[in-house]
């Protein structure tokens, strides 16, 4: 512009000069016909105006200004919407990767999972191998079927000793039924499920974590053979890296059926290890493949009644079986999370109002300058974009790094079975964190938008600038706080609930005591010890060992341990006419001294010695329900049961070979801490040895100390034996899936509700603050007049009440049916536990009297002369 | 007949430019009255899109050949020229580029827009208008009335 002006003035004063003038008197004249310079750029660049970037560059410039000279209003809001934007996004991550990405097999809805049921063991059971072979030989409703072991577990034997692996045996189409081949190598060929399990070749198909940890990822490793249950596997292929079956956790080797040859468990009906998965044919609905699966079971039925008889079929679509457990929780996570997201909205829009309150003088001003409208709502739109990208930034950041957290801290082996959590950041994930930010960035630009009265800008230059603007914002900021009370009540109710169920669970009688136990499970090779007697001299040998250790006053073994659940068996009764019905109970193989190291209490009769062995008569103990259930009001010792088909003793079934029940106990939890107490028969392993068992020592010290010792005593005695899961009976119970979930829920729920509590004190300490600032001047007149101080801390603590209780009202309203909703959740406790209730009202009702006596005693502080004379 | 309405129509809505006055000098027909008439605004600018319509030029030029093809009988304040053109290049009816003057100095030259070509166009028919309606009322006698 300068040059531009400049310009004019030196051309003119040049033709003046060549119309006669002197130069001097030319320029002198050329600049005073022009006039001022100055006054024509300031005049030109008010015509020009100014350019869309130059205003944008302005705004952004004053809002940093404005936020930085607010820090309290800005450190609050950036800290409050990051907290929202973190925990619902680091939950929506989750729930994506759970519930709503799809499972990665082509072609999702045609899978199946097939089960058996029973009454005693759900919905949900294993197929034996017979069955199987069975259901793939009658049914005609799919299109292909495979089977897989699910108790997966091999030894594995190389020149560093023997290390217990990951594996699972399969039939030869599974890969093919999951949409799966092989990255190196090929899938095992279709082999029509052979009767003769040995004719299975013993090929193993790596998965590529194995293949990397093995063989050190060299593309050399087919035809390579590793030793299995002493066995040698050629390898023929190695798994995509993405792949993942969560049914069978982490399994790293997957053999054809080789390895289960000549295991009694398979030839029987009994023994219902296998998962089945199928494909349905083109065509077939799901109702018809039930049909045809539950007519194939009650065959079955009929044709062999021991066992298979009350075992019906089930089929679910293999994604709601692997994700259903799953769903509520992550369900009632999300509501959490998105009431905590609520509230920061509330009180960021709370914030806001407080703000564009105070401004409205500046913004008035503005106006009456000449500012439009669209500009001051640009204005606007800048600093909400300044925060919110600050906040979005910060809440996506802590988003990732809770995700990690969250991951870490599941325990590896809950995370195999849970593969999809793993799922990495995606698109849905961004959308919803971008809806997110967005409406957020509308809150910010819509709320101080909508409280300017431009039809009366100059109403706000006056002085105070009290009036209708003040009550309306103290009425709008209520019903605001009122909101947040509410949804913080609910969250607290929720957070209360789940805290007492996870009480609840882990004081549940357990029908023993888990403290100072220390737990081992080992598996002594099958070659040494497959004879009764070597197995029974093994156990006796450890038992007398371990017991000779300092620091164990007690040994016994069991083949599962409490909590972690039993293999079922099905029993008769001496006596009794059969009248057809099975007789579903867990079984546990014991020693002699096993419960009295768990403290169990015995009922009746006596507790296994070291007379019930291989030449004394079978004897048993029962549990308290099994006593109730088949012998009530009798006396049960002294009766006699026997089994219908033992699975892996198929000889030492039937009548003619019973058990004489000597003992019962009490209920020890064998399954999970929250089912409900089943019938379980209890034999003494010597009448029943294996080759794998559970340890179970009780010390006098700390129970974990003497982990290291037991594992060096076993592999002393022979260093063949495998040992893991090394553990204390607490450190168990924990990691059980019930007690952990709820341990996690109760927890998460504890941090969202603490987290509105903060958030909702601080929006009624800014609401009631507020009001006091505005009511000053009626507070002077009042202490004036003569009101006393408490009348005064009343008049405020008055409002706040008001504003408390019906908040707390809503919210109790709504947390029932919250809790109704969570009531699958829930272990030992109703949907309105009054006490608890109570309690987290009470907890709410005091920290938002204690914010609100704050500013009420502010207002006490007033003097009635400052008040009056600053109007 | 509708046509011719609506044409009158037109020539009643003056110009919405605000009602800035622009001091130009009149100097009469012999050069020797110095009258200081007050035009719109709007004059000021429909007089500028003229002279660039004629060719592009820098702001001295159009200064110049406004009072060249006014045969000297107009001559705009310089300072109210600037404004003016910065205005009107805000509306998009002139736009300007750097050059080279004939004194090899840098100038920035405007020229006319499209848009502004419309402009001159609506502008001159509404002035005309304009000038027979006024025309009209002034030759009116008594006896007409």
């Amino acid at each position: 512009m300068d040059t531009e002006l400049r310009f004019h003035i030196e051309t003119y004063a040049e033709d003046l000069v060549r119309s006669g003038l002197p130069r001097q008197e030319a320029t002198r004249r050329a600049r005073l016909e022009f006039g001022g310079i100055e006054r024509a750029k300031e005049e030109c660049r008010e015509a020009r105006g100014v350019t869309f970037l130059e205003s944008l560059a302005q705004d952004i410039r004053f809002g940093l200004h404005m936020l930085r000279k607010s820090p309290g209003f800005t450190t609050t809001t950036i800290l409050t919407l990051s907290l929202g934007i973190a925990a619902t996004v680091a939950i929506l991550g989750f729930v994506d990767s759970a519930l709503i990405r799809p499972l990665p097999y082509p072609n999702l809805s045609r899978l199946m999972g097939v089960f058996k049921t029973s009454p005693l063991g759900g919905q949900h059971l294993g197929y034996s191998y017979p069955d199987y072979l069975d259901l793939v030989r009658s049914n005609r409703v799919f299109a292909s079927i495979a089977a897989y072991d699910g108790d997966g577990g091999f030894v594995l034997s190389d020149a560093g000793g023997v290390h217990l692996v990951n594996g699972t045996g399969m039939t030869s189409d599974l890969f093919r039924i999951l949409g799966v081949t092989p990255v190196l190598g090929r899938d095992f060929a279709t082999n029509p499920a052979s009767e003769d399990l040995l004719a299975a070749p013993p090929t193993v198909i790596l998965s590529y974590a194995a293949w990397q940890k093995w063989f050190g990822g060299k593309p050399d490793v087919l035809g390579k053979t590793v030793t299995l249950n002493g066995e040698s596997y050629t390898v023929i292929g190695v798994l995509p890296r993405s792949f993942e079956f969560a049914p069978a956790g982490a399994a790293d080797f997957w053999t054809t059926l080789h390895p289960y040859a000549g295991e009694p468990c398979y030839l029987s009906r009994g023994c219902m290890a296998m998962g089945v998965i199928a494909r349905l044919k083109e065509g077939v609905t799901i109702q018809q493949a039930l049909a045809d699966v539950r007519a194939i079971a009650a065959q079955e039925a009929r044709e062999h009644p021991d066992p298979d008889r009350n075992r019906g079929a089930n089929i679910a679509p293999l994604s709601q079986w692997i994700l259903g457990d799953i769903k509520p929780i992550l369900l009632a996570l999300l509501g959490g999370a998105g009431l905590l997201l609520l509230i920061a909205y509330v009180n960021v829009t709370g914030l806001l109002l407080v703000r564009s309150e105070n401004r409205r003088h500046e913004f008035a001003m503005r106006g009456v300058l000449g500012a439009s409208r669209g500009r001051l709502t640009q204005q606007f739109v800048i600093e909400g974009f300044v925060v919110v990208a600050a906040s979005s930034a910060l809440g996506l950041f802590a988003a990732a790094i809770t995700r990690r957290l969250l991951l870490k801290l599941i325990p590896a082996d809950m995370l195999d079975s849970m593969p999809y959590l793993r799922g990495g950041w995606n698109w849905h994930v961004t959308a919803f964190a971008t809806a997110l930010v967005l409406i957020a960035w509308t809150l910010f630009v819509m709320t101080p938008a909508l409280r300017l009265p431009f039809a009366s800008l100059h109403a706000g230059l006056a002085e105070g600038g009290r009036g209708a603007a003040g009550t309306s914002w103290r009425h709008l900021g209520a019903k605001l706080v009122v909101l947040e009370l509410a949804t913080t009540m609910v969250l607290l109710a929720g957070a209360g609930l789940l805290g007492k169920s996870l009480y609840e669970l882990l004081h549940v009688d357990m029908g023993f005591d888990p403290n100072h136990l220390a737990t081992l499970w080992m598996l002594a090779p099958e070659a040494k010890y497959s004879q009764s007697e070597q197995a029974i001299a093994l156990q006796r040998e450890i038992v007398s060992r371990l017991q000779s250790l300092p620091g164990i006053t007690a040994v016994g073994t069991a083949r599962d341990l409490p909590v972690t659940g039993v293999p079922s068996t099905q029993i008769g009764f001496v006596g009794r006419p059969s009248l057809g019905e099975t007789n579903e109970v867990g079984h546990q193989v014991i020693s002699a001294g096993y419960l009295s190291v768990l403290k169990a209490h015995l009922l009746k009769g006596r507790y296994f010695n070291e007379y019930d062995n291989t030449n004394a008569p079978s004897v048993a103990i029962i549990n308290q329900t099994l006593a109730r259930r088949y012998f009530p009001g009798e006396n049960p010792v002294g009766k006699q049961v026997f089994y219908h088909q033992h699975g892996s003793a198929p000889e030492s079934s039937g009548p003619q070979h019973p058990l004489e029940i000597v003992g019962v106990i009490a209920d020890v939890k064998e399954y999970a801490l929250d089912e409900t107490a089943k019938p379980v028969v209890y034999t003494p392993s010597e009448q029943g040895p294996g080759p794998s068992f559970c340890i179970a020592v009780r010390t006098s010290q700390e129970a974990a100390s003497v982990l290291p010792s037991l594992i060096a005593t076993i592999h002393k005695i022979d260093p063949g034996i495998v040992t893991s899961g090394a553990a204390t009976m607490p450190e168990i119970i924990q990691r059980s899936w019930a007690a952990y979930l709820h341990c996690v829920l109760a927890w998460l729920a504890g941090g969202f509700a603490a987290l509105a509590l903060m958030l909702s004190t601080i929006g009624v300490y800014g609401v009631i603050a507020y009001s006091v600032s505005r009511r000053t001047r009626e507070i002077g007149v009042r202490m004036a007049l003569g009101a006393s101080l408490s009348s005064v801390y009343r008049l405020i603590l008055k409002e706040a009440g008001w504003l408390i209780l019906i908040g707390l009202v809503t919210g109790l309203s709504g947390s029932i049916p919250a809790g109704v909703f969570m009531s699958s959740l829930l272990f030992g406790v109703r949907s309105w536990d009054v006490l608890i209730l109570g309690a987290v009202a009470a907890v709410l009702v005091l920290s938002a009297l204690l914010a609100s006596y704050i500013p009420a005693r502010r207002a006490a502080s007033v003097n009635p002369v400052d008040a009056l004379r600053s109007e | 007949m509708r046509r011719s309405n609506m044409a009158l129509l037109q020539c009643f809505l003056l110009d919405s430019l605000g009602d800035k006055y622009i001091l130009l000098r009149y100097l009469g027909d012999n050069g020797s009255v110095d009258k200081q008439l007050e035009l719109l605004q709007g004059t000021l600018d429909m007089l500028i899109l003229k002279a660039v319509s004629l060719g592009p030029l820098h702001g001295y030029g159009i200064l110049l050949r406004i009072q060249q093809i006014s045969r000297d009988r107009l001559e705009i304040q310089q300072g109210s020229l600037y404004p003016a053109l910065y205005r009107l290049e805000r509306q998009g009816w002139i736009a300007s580029e750097w050059g080279e003057s004939e004194n090899k100095r840098k100038a920035k030259y405007y020229r006319l827009t499209a848009a502004g070509k419309r402009r001159l166009q609506t502008e001159t028919h509404n002035w005309n208008c304009m000038a027979d309606v006024i025309a009209e009322i002034l030759r009116t006698t008594p006896e007409e009335v």
